[in-house]
């Protein structure tokens, strides 16, 4: 038996994959097409303290490899994330949950955080700090060290669970962001979030998205993501989260020997809704093939 | 509940210039309701077509689809005997139970096709059916005649006045009497239907959808009863959900 398990702070996870926040909802959704208990874990849907609904539609641009999103982090709000989602998933899903966050103010993720850290099924809380900053003239909190950094430290000070920094690979050098983001405590970091991009209709002669930019991800973004994970995991200490463009399980093993400690797959399972369980299926295959018997083995091998 | 299946395509054939019928040989246990749609992978697409079920009996599923860009191109040059995977039972469909004596269904153009389904039923639960069927021209017309051939009323009404009442659906449906509707279509008629009738009904919604079973939130829309996406809660809106 080959041995997939990985540990996250301190949290043993019984294999690395873990679907990516906002294409998995809060796990109700998949559970019509599998049972979710087979996955690592998963990252629930980029929760804010209000309901959203987010951008206007259309949200999604198809791209060779890949699409554009631009859903604008639609979600029912903490409270109901709390009151309904939380204990509904706790009936078919019986392992620690990723809390994904998401703020327009220090205020609003501390709030959230908060409230989350009260949340037993929380395993970890991962802080997306791709929003704008409202007070930094709407630029990202994660495109500046000092307000990664700030984020980093007002989350710490109101939760005992693992803090993870979800990190936006728009950014000229991302490692000093995920310093800046080790240094006011976080306990790991996940990268990358999507890269910014745009579509046009050429008939119409108009963005194809009603929002015009938005988040480019899926396979075409793959080779990016292992070069953002391989500078970041040799800067920093803490563990990694791998994401971005992966959709099989060599992919996985892939962004592991770069140095992710877990991967997370997203834009692949709105192709393939089986897309984690297969994963899960083949890792110790091509482990196998690979010659690979505990796959923690091989977490930064690559120099 | 969903599932993924591979289909083997029975057919596939041209109905006008660019309207193809295609039909599917497998499991169809996971379509409950006319008006749901599949979703089809297609070779050389990084996400899935959504087509909407035109028809379905135990094993086969007919769908209508509209050649508008590089995927339904891909698939219009489809050949019988090649394999799909295709995601099938999704969204919630019409709603038969809700239908009162003499259903009014209202189609425009692609959205003609989930109608069809929708009629057989109603007939055979025993419905006076009227059937309005838009087009822009004569050359543009489908199914008139397989919905003839159902045994219910068929209107249809052309644009350029080339065949039935000469302009929209709204047009051939002032003389008819009736008192639910069910109708899918283009968003323009879906408004005017909606302000010319005052009875009760079901209107299907078109959306750009990323995955289609609700994981992505990309077709998501504003309702009298919150936010809904497209794909799993509709694409079928009950009319007092409707904001317009």
């Amino acid at each position: 038996m080959r041995d997939t398990s990985v540990v996250l702070s301190g949290l043993r996870l019984d294999n690395p994959v873990i679907p990516a926040s906002g294409t998995f909802g809060y796990g109700a959704d998949f559970r019509e097409f599998y049972d979710i208990n087979c996955l690592g874990s998963f990252s629930f849907k980029g929760t804010t303290k209000e309901p959203r609904f987010g951008n206007p539609t259309p949200r999604i641009a198809e791209c060779e490899s890949g699409l554009i999103n631009a859903v604008g982090l639609q979600n029912p709000g903490i409270d109901a994330v709390i009151g309904e989602e939380l204990p509904r998933l706790k009936e078919f899903f019986h392992k620690p949950v990723i809390a994904n966050i998401s703020g327009f103010s220090i205020d609003e993720y501390r709030y959230c955080c908060e409230r989350i850290d009260r949340e037993e099924q929380v395993g970890i809380i991962e802080v997306n700090v791709s929003c704008p900053n409202v007070r930094h003239g709407g630029m990202s909190f994660g495109t500046s060290p000092e307000a990664a950094a700030e984020v980093t430290r007002a989350v710490k000070e109101v939760t005992t669970k693992p803090v993870y920094i979800k990190l936006s690979p728009n950014v000229t050098d991302i490692v000093a962001i995920a310093k800046a983001c080790e240094e006011a405590g976080a306990d790991g970091l996940c990268l990358i979030n999507t890269l910014l991009g745009m579509r046009i209709d050429t008939v119409r002669r108009r963005a194809v998205i009603a929002n015009k930019m938005g988040g480019f991800s899926g396979d075409a973004v793959f080779p990016v993501a292992v070069r953002m994970v391989y500078q970041v995991s040799k800067a920093c200490s803490v563990p990694v989260i791998g994401c971005g463009g992966v959709s099989s399980a060599r992919d996985v093993i892939e962004m592991m020997m770069t140095g992710a400690t877990a991967v997370e797959v997203g834009t692949a399972n709105l192709r393939n809704p089986y897309a984690c369980k297969e994963i899960v299926e083949t890792l110790p295959v091509e482990m196998e093939r690979l010659g690979i018997e505990k796959l923690s083995d091989i977490i930064g091998i690559v120099e | 509940m969903y599932k993924k299946g591979i289909y083997e395509i029975v057919s596939n054939r041209p109905l006008t210039d660019s309207v193809w019928q295609m039909v599917l040989a497998g499991d169809t246990q996971y379509l409950t309701a006319p008006g749901q749609f599949v979703n089809i992978a297609i070779e050389g697409c990084y996400l899935r077509r959504p087509i909407s079920v035109c028809d379905y009996n135990e094993n086969s599923i007919t769908l209508i689809y509209k050649v508008v860009g590089r995927g339904t191109e891909i698939m219009s040059r489809m050949q019988a005997g090649e394999k799909l995977d295709v995601l099938t039972g999704l969204g919630n469909g019409f709603s038969l139970s809700a239908a009162t004596e003499r259903p009014l269904l209202v189609g425009g153009g692609v959205g003609v096709p989930p109608l069809y389904n929708l009629a057989r039923k109603l007939k055979a639960a025993g419905k006076r059916v009227q059937v309005v069927l838009g087009f822009n021209r004569a050359d543009e017309i489908f199914y008139a005649d397989e919905f003839e051939a159902l045994g219910v009323e068929v209107h249809i009404a052309t644009v350029d006045g080339s065949v039935g009442v000469k302009g929209f659906v709204t047009d051939a449906m002032k003389a008819l009497e009736f008192d639910y509707i069910y109708t899918c279509g283009p968003l323009p008629m879906l408004k005017a239907i909606y302000n010319a009738s005052e009875c009760d009904g079901e209107f299907s919604f078109e959306e750009r959808m990323g995955c289609g079973f609700g994981a992505c939130m990309g077709c998501s829309c504003q309702t009298t009863k919150g936010s809904k996406r497209i794909c799993k809660e509709g694409p079928v809106l009950k009319r007092d959900e409707i904001i317009f």
